[in-house]
């Protein structure tokens, strides 16, 4: 890591850590979803955009997160920071094991696959026979963690909005940084290489077909921890919150924020919470409306998203 | 058995629905090599296209033809417009551009006509002494399903365009040189499809009623009946369509409920690609390494 790059993560740290204080709590509530946000496009994007296996149906291991956590808090009386790791490590197996029979289906296909599963997911959660656990169609209601009280004896003024904002930011920094030491290293050229040239990389002793479905397991484990501090932070889950749109909401997100690249998932994480906000006030449809033509415009004319457009431009500045 | 008998007709009546999304679907397919997302949500809009001329007072038949002229204009533009510049990008930019038009109409449509579900008349009668098994409305669907496909057999089969067509689809570049304007033989294909899937529309939505959300689940059958069949196979799209519809019917009334319907279409997709990707119909793929 450069100097000039380590100066600008620790102002971007600064400021997230100043912004919850100079808000509103409701403002704060949209901040921590946009860490969420960011830790599931961070997952989408390394299997699209560093493995380049497209999935249209990762918001059903955001819903299947969200509803480990909801299940072990609300069944279980597990506390809420621990059921974080579960939900991860369930969708890591979940996916991994998704992973397995895709690796067979290329591009199109994979899509289609995912895309079903994203379609049937409410569906299957609102499954009668699962209903014992699952809460059926009204969800499932989880009781809102409070700041531990060790932070208001310091002299911290801590409410609970904000309190879940430092989690999530705990969380995200700690994913962030296991995905970029993943992904500069051997595992994300191996990743690279066989998007760009997968006969050749095998050829030189990269095992695809692990590797394709270890980036589906990580992928879905990111996007299963994001789902699982989503729910704590809405304190519901239901069917119908994950449905197909939720999966395009992320793949908006990647395409806006910019296919391999790990800065991106945070501009695709703010466009994805703040752009609905404003063009609802339009019209109960223009949201959708603007994220379509906003996918177009991205495919047509910004190929590499916001976080490719902001490298190009440094590069013209420093290169006169 | 009669309550058999009554889903597997039900389930052929759906099933003629499914086989002519799926031919739509199957229909690009060929041209392009793309699968359609936006598909379903065509079909939709130009339902709604053809609800808005019935309410302005026209008789159905005359607004059925002028919603099917319409919405093959419609899918011409769209090839023209919005995938011709992406025809050669890589898969994930498609595949964003088609899931971008089926936001687009999604929403578009709800911004016109709200999200209130609307009735859609059926132009079959309502009662009829034949047949104690199917509505008239489900025979009427089967038989303009039928009819379609005939249609486009001929159209195919026996026509200097539908030749065209065929030719600019299997080998685009030695139909160039043989004077075939490519690009418009693909913008054909398009509007076909859409006018495929707007017959589809129209006979689907007196059955699942008009809301912008109708397509969601027939196009994943849909896609589930074009890869039974084959992707790249017509004949298979429409056997799979009536396959699939059965299967759902029959798997949902007596089996699984009618909670996990879409589940079918899940485990039908991911099974047939696990275990043969061409369907039954379609042509095994070789790639040279």
């Amino acid at each position: 890591m450069t100097k000039r790059n380590f100066l600008v993560l620790l102002a971007v740290l600064v400021i997230a850590c100043a912004l919850p204080f100079l808000v509103s709590n409701y403002r704060t509530f949209q901040l921590t979803l946009v860490l969420v946000y960011a830790i599931a496009l961070l997952g989408l994007n390394i299997l699209t955009g560093y493995s380049g296996q497209i999935s249209l149906g990762h918001g059903a291991f955001y819903a299947l997160g969200a509803y480990v956590t909801a299940i072990l808090m609300d069944k279980a009386g597990v506390p809420y920071w621990a059921t974080v790791p579960a939900a991860g490590a369930v969708c890591l197996v979940a996916g991994f094991l998704f992973g397995l029979p895709a690796l067979r289906l290329e591009g199109l296909y994979l899509a289609l696959a995912t895309f079903a599963l994203g379609v049937s997911m409410p569906q299957l959660l609102k499954y009668h026979h699962l209903e014992k656990w699952t809460g059926g169609v009204q969800g499932i209601v989880i009781a809102k963690p409070e700041a531990p009280a060790f932070f208001p004896w310091v002299g911290l003024p801590l409410n609970s909005d904000r309190w879940l904002y430092f989690f999530t930011l705990a969380v995200a920094l700690l994913m962030f940084a296991l995905a970029w030491n993943l992904l500069r290293g051997r595992v994300g050229r191996a990743l690279v290489a066989i998007r760009d040239q997968h006969i050749a990389a095998e050829a030189m002793g990269v095992n695809g077909a692990l590797y394709k479905s270890a980036a589906f397991g990580v992928s879905a484990m990111y996007t299963g921890v994001a789902g699982a501090l989503g729910a704590i932070a809405v304190q519901f889950v239901a069917p119908d919150s994950f449905n197909i749109f939720l999966s395009i909401v992320l793949l908006v997100g990647i395409v806006v924020g910019g296919l391999a690249s790990i800065s991106g998932a945070l501009y695709g994480a703010l466009f994805i919470q703040f752009v609905p906000n404003i063009a609802d006030e339009i019209s109960k449809a223009a949201p959708w409306a603007i994220f379509g033509v906003f996918m177009i415009g991205f495919v047509y004319l910004m190929p590499t998203g916001v976080a490719g457009a902001i490298r190009l431009l440094l590069a013209k500045r420093r290169s006169p | 058995m009669e309550a058999f008998l009554h889903q597997v007709m039900a389930g052929l009546a759906t099933g003629g629905i499914y086989a002519s999304l799926a031919l739509a679907l199957v229909m690009i397919y060929q041209a392009t090599h793309l699968v359609n997302f936006a598909q379903g949500e065509l079909a939709m809009f130009s339902t709604y296209i053809a609800w808005s001329l019935i309410n302005a007072g026209m008789p159905y038949w005359p607004a059925f033809l002028l919603t099917v002229g319409i919405s093959f204009l419609l899918g011409v533009l769209i090839e023209r417009i919005i995938i011709r510049p992406v025809e050669n990008a890589p898969v994930l930019g498609v595949v964003t551009v088609f899931i971008a038009l089926l936001v687009i109409l999604n929403s578009v449509t709800g911004w016109i006509y709200t999200y209130t579900i609307k009735s859609f008349p059926s132009p079959f009668p309502k009662e009829m002494s034949l047949g104690k098994y199917m509505s008239p409305h489900e025979l009427g669907a089967i038989g303009i399903t039928l009819l379609v496909l005939a249609a486009l057999y001929v159209f195919f089969r026996f026509t200097p365009l539908g030749l065209a067509m065929r030719a600019a689809a299997q080998n685009p570049v030695s139909s160039r040189l043989v004077g075939i304007r490519v690009g418009w033989m693909l913008a054909l294909g398009w509007g076909l499809a859409a006018a495929v899937g707007a017959v589809a529309g129209m006979m689907v939505a007196p059955i699942v009623y008009l809301d912008p959300n109708m397509m969601g689940g027939i196009l994943l059958y849909a896609f589930a009946a074009a890869l039974v069949g084959g992707i790249d196979s017509p004949m298979g799209a429409v056997v799979g369509g009536f396959v699939v519809g059965v299967l759902e019917n029959v798997l949902g009334a007596f089996v699984i409920g009618n909670e996990l319907k879409l589940s079918v279409a899940l485990v039908l997709i991911i099974g047939v690609l696990l275990v043969k990707p061409s369907g039954f119909f379609g042509k095994v793929h070789v790639s040279r390494v």
